[in-house]
Parts: C-alpha cells; sequence; structure tokens
C-alpha cells in the first residue's frame, strides 16, 4: 500500500538505527523522549522500535490514548445512560471494555442494554433520525483528531432538526499534559515525539511556545517505523547541537498551521474546559466542552447524570503508566490478573493503550 | 480509536467520497477538509472523516532523504 510500505522498509529501519548508535555514542548522559501519541506506542511495540535503539536513548509512552485518559466517573455517566430503555447509547468499539466503577458497557449490554457500535458519529445521526421515538447518546471521547468529527455530527443533527441526538462529551485537548509533564523533573523529558494526527487539525506550530518555554526539542513524527526511527534520529540531532526546536517529520500530512476548517468546526461547538486526566487529576483549560447555544445536543444538560463519586481499582496502576513513570511490565496485575479478555484499567483495553500493546506485542 | 487510515479516493459525489485501502472501500465525508480534493488523491480517514490530504511530493522527497541519510555505503 502506497504511504505505507516504503515506510516499513526493514533494511531502511536498520540502517537509521546504525546511524542513531553513532550519534548516541556522543551523548553525555542517556536521554528519555516521549511519544506522545497511542497509535506511536502501538507501532513502537509491534515494530520492537525499542530493541533498535541504544541504551542512552530511551522512549517513554505518554498519555495519548483517548480512552486510557477517560476518568472512571465519565464511564459511570456513559453507564447511567444505559439504564432509561428510551435511550440507545452509541460508541466507538473501543470504549465497550473500559471498566467503570462497577461495571462495563459490554456487561450491561450482554443485560439488555441498548448499546450500538458505530464506526463513524455520522452514523450515530443515522440511528437518532431512523429511530425518533428513541434518544440516541453518542459518548464523544477523543482529541483534536476525533474532537472536530462529534462537532461535525451536532452540525449534522442540528440541520436534521433531530431533537433526539446528543453527545456526551470528554473531548481533550494535548498540549496541557504535554507541559505539565515536561515541567515534572522526574521523568526528566529531554523531547517530544509530538503526535501525528492530532497535528493535522492543530498544526505544528501548537507546540513552539512549548518548545520555546522549556527548551525542549519537539518533532511531529508519523506512525511507520521509518517515520519514527527518522523522529528519534531529528530529536537526537537537536539534542546534540543543543537546540529546541519544532520540527515535522511526518511532512505529508502535516502543516504549521493545521486543518483551518476542521478547527473552525472544532471551535464552533466546543469551548476550553477543565477536564479530568486519568493518572494527572484536572487540567485547567485541557477540555472541550459543548457551547451552550448547542446545550440541547448536550448530555450533561439534558439528562441528569449525577452519579456516585467513582471507585478506582486500587491496584491498578494505569496512572503512573500514564505518565510515563511506570511500564507495565512493572504493574503486578500485568498478564496476571490483567489481560485484553479482562482489563483491570483501560489501558489494557485500547489497542492503543501501553498496557494493551506490551501485551500484544511484547517487549 | 484514534487510528487514521491513508486511503485512495476512488469516487466522489458531493462531500461523500468513497476511499479504498488494501481493496476494502468505505465511506467518508470531506466536509473537514479545506482543500479540494479529487479522485485518486489519498487522505488519512479518522472515524469517518477524510481529515488530512496526503501529500504524494512530500512522501517522496521523505523516503528519498531517509534513503540518502541513511544510504548502504555510508554506514560501513
Ligand atoms: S496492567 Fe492493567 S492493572 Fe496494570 S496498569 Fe495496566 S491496565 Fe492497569
Amino acid at each position: 500500500m502506497k504511504f505505507q510500505d516504503e515506510f516499513r522498509d526493514r533494511a531502511l529501519v536498520q540502517n537509521m538505527s546504525v546511524n542513531i548508535h553513532r550519534m548516541a555514542k556522543r551523548l553525555t548522559a542517556p536521554v528519555n523522549f516521549m511519544e506522545v501519541c497511542g497509535t506511536h506506542t502501538m507501532s513502537i511495540y509491534q515494530y520492537g522500535i525499542r530493541s533498535l535503539l541504544p541504551e542512552n536513548v530511551r522512549l517513554v509512552s505518554g498519555p495519548g490514548c483517548p480512552v486510557c485518559v477517560t476518568p472512571i466517573g465519565y464511564v459511570d455517566k456513559a453507564l447511567a445512560c444505559t439504564n432509561d430503555p428510551v435511550n440507545i447509547v452509541a460508541t466507538f468499539g473501543d470504549m465497550l471494555r473500559v471498566p467503570g466503577s462497577h461495571s462495563s458497557l459490554m456487561e450491561k449490554r450482554a443485560g439488555g442494554a441498548d448499546i450500538r457500535i458505530v464506526y463513524s458519529p455520522l452514523d450515530a445521526v443515522s440511528l437518532a433520525k431512523n429511530n425518533p421515538e428513541r434518544r440516541v447518546i453518542f459518548l464523544g471521547v477523543g482529541f483534536e483528531t476525533t474532537a472536530p468529527t462529534i462537532a461535525a455530527s451536532i452540525i449534522e443533527a442540528a440541520r436534521l432538526q433531530l431533537k433526539n441526538y446528543c453527545v456526551l462529551a470528554s473531548h481533550k485537548t494535548m498540549p496541557v499534559p504535554m507541559e505539565i509533564l515536561t515541567a515534572d523533573p522526574e521523568l526528566n523529558l529531554k523531547g517530544y515525539l509530538c503526535p501525528a494526527h492530532v497535528s493535522t487539525i492543530i498544526g505544528a506550530a501548537t507546540y513552539k511556545p512549548l518548545s520555546e518555554k522549556y527548551h525542549i526539542p519537539c518533532v511531529v513524527t508519523g506512525f511507520e517505523p521509518a517515520d519514527v526511527m527518522q523522529g528519534v534520529e531529528m530529536l537526537l540531532a537537536q539534542t546534540l547541537r543543543g537546540e529546541s526546536r519544532v520540527e515535522i517529520q511526518y511532512s505529508r500530512a502535516v502543516s504549521w498551521e493545521g486543518n483551518s476548517k476542521a478547527l473552525a468546526i472544532l471551535h464552533q461547538l466546543f469551548e476550553p474546559c477543565d477536564a479530568v486526566w486519568r493518572g494527572l487529576g484536572v487540567l485547567p483549560g485541557s477540555g472541550l466542552a459543548i457551547r451552550a447555544e448547542y446545550a440541547e445536543f448536550d448530555a450533561e444538560r439534558v439528562l441528569n447524570l449525577d452519579v456516585p463519586d467513582a471507585v478506582e481499582n486500587p491496584a491498578c496502576l494505569c496512572g503512573e503508566v500514564l505518565k510515563g513513570k511506570l511500564t507495565p511490565f512493572e504493574c503486578p496485575l500485568f498478564s496476571t490478573i490483567c489481560t485484553p479478555e479482562s482489563p483491570v484499567g483501560a489501558c489494557m483495553v485500547s489497542s492503543e493503550g501501553t498496557c494493551a500493546a506490551a501485551y500484544k506485542y511484547g517487549r | 480509536m484514534c487510528l487514521g487510515v491513508p486511503m485512495k479516493i476512488v469516487s466522489k459525489d458531493g462531500d461523500t467520497v468513497i476511499a479504498e485501502v488494501d481493496g476494502v472501500q468505505k465511506e467518508a465525508s470531506v466536509m473537514l477538509l479545506g482543500e479540494e480534493v479529487t479522485v485518486g488523491d489519498y487522505v488519512i480517514v479518522h472515524a469517518g472523516f477524510a481529515i488530512s490530504r496526503l501529500d504524494e511530493e512530500y512522501a517522496e522527497e521523505t523516503i528519498r532523504l531517509m534513503r540518502e541519510v541513511f544510504s548502504e555505503e555510508d554506514m560501513a
């Protein structure tokens, strides 16, 4: 397949590895680079990228899997939505197994709740159109990549004058947590492989304030193995030169200014709000709330969704995994009690979750 | 769920395109794209929407540079 095969060329990736080893000899101390996206994490495990890097160049996984950073309280609200038989809960597939305080959507569905998996938010709008006597609640999770698609679904529902479509929104934006993690001395991050598809929307220029304030190199990097290796090489080159700039490795898809049309639709529907991130807590201005003008499409406003305080499984170390402080292998539940079939934490659910990637592909 | 797949547009009708990858065809909306796309273009499809057009020239340039910088002889 074009745009994939060339970037999976083994010999090329091997050569890049040799070059990175050579460059790394000039480092005076080990460096930690964070890959922000869950898709990066998946690719790094799948292609064994860590084994191609020298010991003093470490990749740590960041909070870039939207399902994983979704707080348990949100899952509890989604579960509460399933209690009213008038409701159809529509969701992307990977939310299904995420454990809430006492149950999961999967279990609710087995118990008879009407939960539909959709591929596109527009499919959820069609569901609402075709079931006028029901109410369709779409679970809106995801970063800046997904938020515009949800916004588009609300615009479409408004155009169709649907009164039975709403979104339980829990969208998050990437730059705020990156700033928090950069400032964390324990992580000691020296560079970012910035998210690829998030950046197609927000544009690479978004990372400039971060790189300038913290003197940290940022490279917007694609997901194929050769992309990731080149991203690492570019970060290393900057480190060795003492630079801290934003660069675009993934130039075939990402521009400096991003996708202005998608951003306009996103801002038309959403405004910044504080948001709870699993593992990171409440981060000011890191979420997206539906604007008051579109209140009738906001499940939080339409429904009464007061749920009791969430119950975390104290043994799950997802929070530390999401901050890049622990690897899944350091969690005592990993692959013994916690598996993709019966996940204890969200990181084991989504294929982009660090624990799920580690489980599937090993070291 | 963040998955975005590079797909080739095989037909277009208004804001809706049919895009293909590995023989699988899917419908996608182009209403979030700021630029015009036509049949034969590659786009990244995420959750039923094309979110970015893939630039063939940049793709080839990236690969060419990778091969140049990381060529065999250089690695000896
Ligand atoms: S292995 Fe399971 S329990 Fe441990 S951190 Fe990962 S998701 Fe949580």
